[in-house]
Formats: structure tokens, sequence, C-alpha cells
């Protein structure tokens, strides 16, 4: 059992082991959404909910029902299958409820289902065996870490392409990878601060 | 040994089992809107199921609204005017409008759904757009990849359509096919021949429907498609025309040619370029040089890129848009008919409005 309070894993999943840029997952939505800050704050607000609410699903369906059975092993499958259902569910939810939210964030449910960085999430759960409060707590962070980065992306590249000349070889996932690199070496100076991993 | 493996699998499958019946049940309450009214052009009111996009409501009830893409938000076709009761405007319909027409309402039919009473306005001409059921009549090689078919119709028993237009024909589930899907075909034939249609289809590798066409059917086979669809069509002036096609895109300008009166092609002087490879991709060559015969003031040059030396070719060579120049040089009070692939079209345009042709007066079917 990790003794870490919630309260330094929630700051601590934003800033020093921010899921996207020490651990580099969820990159792919990450590269090709970046490109508008309003799309991007969409699809962050997306996963940050995703995320949250999908590691409390998770840590029930690990620990009453993979646990006791002793099936541990096919947490990856039982916890794609159960993140799959989830999203299907909140679009579902969202178009009901909410018009100005679906169009908003509605048409970025299903993308976030092959998000790699949600399953990540609940499978460092697992291996850091965090309890239930520190679980949400990570899951939360960790979808918040994910939307600063990727606002911060969307903020930079708006700048550079009013202001930057960037070389046609680079142009598109090749500058973006590279000022990617420099934000994650940024962020590496958060490291000394607190540490989860 | 067996336990080791039936019994997980057992567990997810009861897991996966049981998520899914919540989805089922979510979606059987949560997407329930009920019946609500939707009303066309302020005077249509029909009572539909909720839930539904307009593109599908409507299909339901037998009004047809073109669309290339099924619905996928990718080829704009759908466009809709939505008056009253629709959300606001979602991300993927942004990049299909102009802004006008977003200041204007117009929205993708494929995208918006009926939760509550709406309001919608749409062409006329999508009211004569209906669903056919039609018998294959005959089924022609007309080079080694296109294939000319003849539709007889059987219900609706007749169609009517302007030379130019085009039908969504449906490749039904076929072999590794799973879902039915809808490609648009221009018909070849004349509409004063209105119980059957005549397509002109190129074999296209991997090509869903173009496989079913050419490999699955005879004749005797049932097919269904809906139309007619599109703004391609001879438009009514004096002005001399100038027709561009390559490969099926022949199908159009036949139509619109054939159907012409001998007065109309006295008076516009119309010229036929069609562009191919070699001999072996040219067709109907004998068709139009006795239509040549038939009708002094048309003229037809086939042009070919690459012809093979066994061809014995004393025609045009070269690439089609450099010999329309050869042949027409004022081109400010023509008009133009163009229809093939992306490439084509796009250098015929460039070449025409260098050659002064007003970009108003370029009409094309684009693949």
């Amino acid at each position: 059992m990790d003794s870490t309070g919630p309260f330094v894993i929630f700051f601590a999943s934003i800033f020093t082991g921010n899921i996207l840029l020490s651990n580099f997952l969820g990159m792919c939505s990450y590269l090709s959404v970046s490109r508008e800050l309003k799309t991007a704050w969409g699809l962050g607000l997306a996963v940050a909910f995703v995320m949250t609410c999908t590691c409390a699903v998770n840590y029930f369906v690990y620990h009453n029902f993979l646990v006791p059975l002793n099936l541990e092993y096919l947490q990856f499958i039982a916890f794609i299958i159960v993140i799959a259902a989830f999203v299907q569910l909140v679009e579902m939810v969202v178009d009901r409820v909410s018009d100005r939210l679906y169009a908003a964030l509605g048409i970025f449910l299903p993308l976030i289902t092959v998000n790699c960085a949600i399953l990540g999430a609940c499978l460092f759960m697992v291996i850091r065996k965090y309890d239930f409060l520190q679980s949400v707590a990570f899951g939360m962070g960790s979808g918040i870490g994910w939307t600063l980065a990727i606002m911060a992306l969307a903020g930079l590249r708006r700048k550079m392409s009013k202001r930057s000349r960037v070389i046609p070889a680079l142009e598109g996932p090749g500058i973006v990878l590279i000022v990617t690199g420099i934000i994650a070496l940024g962020f590496l100076g958060f490291s000394g601060m607190v540490g989860i991993n | 040994m067996i336990t080791a493996f039936v019994m997980p699998a057992l567990y997810i499958g009861g897991l996966a089992t049981l998520l899914a019946v919540i989805i089922l049940v979510a979606e059987r309450y949560l997407m329930d809107y009920g019946e609500v009214e939707l009303t066309i052009n302020d005077e249509k009111k029909l009572k539909v199921k909720g839930g539904n996009t307009v593109l599908g409501t409507l299909k339901e009830h037998r009004i047809f609204i073109p669309s290339a893409c099924g619905g996928r938000a990718t080829c704009g076709y759908c466009k809709v005017k939505a008056v009253s009761g629709f959300a606001e405007l979602l991300p993927t319909e942004a990049p299909l409008l102009t802004e006008e027409e977003i200041a204007d309402s117009v929205r993708l039919s494929c995208q918006i759904k009926i939760k509550n009473d709406v309001a919608i306005e749409i062409p006329e001409e999508f009211f004569r757009i209906k669903e056919f059921h039609a018998v294959v009549d005959s089924i022609a090689d007309l080079t080694y990849d296109i294939k000319q078919f003849c539709f007889r119709l059987v219900e609706p028993e007749s169609i009517a359509y302007k030379a130019g237009q085009y039908i969504q024909f449906q490749a039904p589930e076929y072999g590794e096919n799973t879902a039915s899907v809808y490609r648009a075909y221009s018909m070849c034939g004349i509409p004063k021949r209105n119980d059957c249609v005549d397509l002109m289809v190129r074999l296209v590798p991997e090509g869903i429907a173009t496989t079913y066409l050419h490999k699955h059917l005879s004749a005797g086979d049932e097919v269904t498609f809906t139309g007619p669809y599109g703004d391609f069509y001879l438009r009514d002036t004096d002005r001399r025309m100038i027709c561009v096609a390559g490969g099926s895109g022949m199908a159009p300008i036949r139509s619109i040619l054939l159907s012409m009166s001998k007065e109309q092609i006295a008076i516009k002087e119309p010229i036929f370029f069609f562009g191919a490879r070699s001999k072996r991709d040219l067709f109907l060559v004998d068709e139009w040089w006795q239509f040549e015969k038939d009708n002094p003031g048309f003229k037809f040059v086939p042009v070919l890129s690459q012809p093979d030396p066994d061809d014995n070719w004393d025609g045009d060579t070269g690439s089609v848009v450099e010999i329309v120049g050869k042949y027409v040089q004022e081109l400010s009070e023509a008009e133009a008919y163009l229809c093939g692939g992306p490439g084509l079209l796009n250098a015929c345009i460039g070449a025409l409005t260098k050659m002064k042709m007003p970009e108003e007066r370029i009409y094309y079917d684009k693949f």
C-alpha cells in the first residue's frame, strides 16, 4: 500500500509525473488535436473526466472482481472493456442532457476510448497499489496534467503559426515532437519537488 | 487445464455481457425522444421518431437527401437549411460550411439530430428523388475495364431526370463486404427513355461497388438505387459548348449530347474531347463518328496520351488539356462541361481559365 497522501499524488501527477510529458502516454490525439485551442480544451476536458471516472470504476472492478477470482492478469482486457462501455454511456448521457456540452466534447469521446493514457492511468494505479482515494486523486491529476500539456502545446502552436519560420521538412509532426520534447525537459525540472514514481 | 482457460474466458465474457446490457438499457431510455414533428418548407408536416439524424429520418420517410459519404461528414452534399429546433453547430460540420452558409443556418443533415419539434427547408428537387427497384437488362463490355449496364425499372416504372445527372447505386452485402454502400454513377442514356437507366462503370481495384457490378451481377438480377441527383446538366443558352471527359466520365457527356435537338447542336457547335491513354481505352468511337456525320456542327476529338506503337494512331496525341488549345482559342463566350478524375478536371479548369473562359461557365462533375 502506498502511503503518499492523495493531495500529494494529485499535484505530483500534474507536474512531476505528468502522464503525457513524463510517461509519454496519449500522444496520438495530443499531436493531432493540439492545432486549435478550442478543440484542445474540449478534448482535454473529456480526457480528464473520463480518466477520473474510469480510475474509480476500474478500482472496483480490479479489487472486487478480478482479485477475488485470481484473475489479476486479465486486467488489460477487463479495464479496456470497462473504459469502452463507460465512454459509450457518457456519450449517450451528454447527448441527451446538454447540447452545448455535446458540441464541445461529444465527438471526442469515441476518440478517447483508444487513448492509451486512460488505460495507462488505470494500470499505474494497480502497479503502485493505490487505495480508492489515491486512485481517484491520481486519475483526476493525470487528466488535468494531460489537459495542461495539450493546452500548452496548442497555445504554442498558435503562436508558432504566426511568428515562427519552420523549415518545410519539419513542418507539422516534426516540429511538434521537438517542441513537446523541450516542454518535457522543462517539466523534468519539477522532479525534485515531489516524487511519486 | 481447461478450467484455467474456460473459467477466465467466462468471467470476462460475463463482464462484457453485463456492460453490454447496461448500455442497451441506457440506450433505450436515454435515446428515446418519442414522436416529434418535422416541418419541411413550411408546409409538409411529418410525425417522426426522434433521436435520429435529419438525413436518416428523411430516408425512412422516403425523402432522399444527396449523400456521397453516407453520414461521415466528409462530402458536404447533404446540406439543408435548419430553420428551428436544432442544437448549435457541431465541430464536425464547421469545415464543410462557408461563413455565409453558417450565417444562413445551413447545416449538414447527416450530423444534426432531431430531438424535438424541428423545421427545415430543402430544395424542391429533393422531393423528386426516389428509391428505384430495377432488373439488370444487359451488361456490355466497352473496354477491358469499363462495362455498360442497362437497368430496366420495375418500381417505380419510370424516372424523370435531366441529362447529365447521376444516381446513387446500392451495392448490397456480399462476399467480404459486410454492409451495403452507396456509390454515385452518372446516367449515360437519354431521359426520353424513362423506363431504364444506363451506367458506364470502370472497375476500380478493390472498389466495393465496382467489383460488385463487374463480378457479381448478371442479366435478370435485381438492383436498387436512388436518384436523380446532381447539378451537372445542359444550360439552355446559345453558347459554344466544349466537352471534356476521360474514361467513364463519358457517361454524362453522352447523355447530354444525345439528348440535344439538331437545332441545339447546330447553334452550340459542341466539340467533345475524349482523353484516354492508348487505343484499348477508347470505346463507342464508331458511335461518335456516326454522330458527327449525322450532326454537322458537332466535332469528336479523341486524344491518346500514350498510344501503343501497335495502335497505329494518327489522331491527336498528348494530354487532352493541351489538345483543347489546338482546336479552340477564344473561349470568353463559350461554356464547358467536364467530367473525369480530379487530376484531369483541375488541369482543364486551369487551362480553360487561361484561355479566358469565365469560371462560372465551367460546369463539372468530379468523380
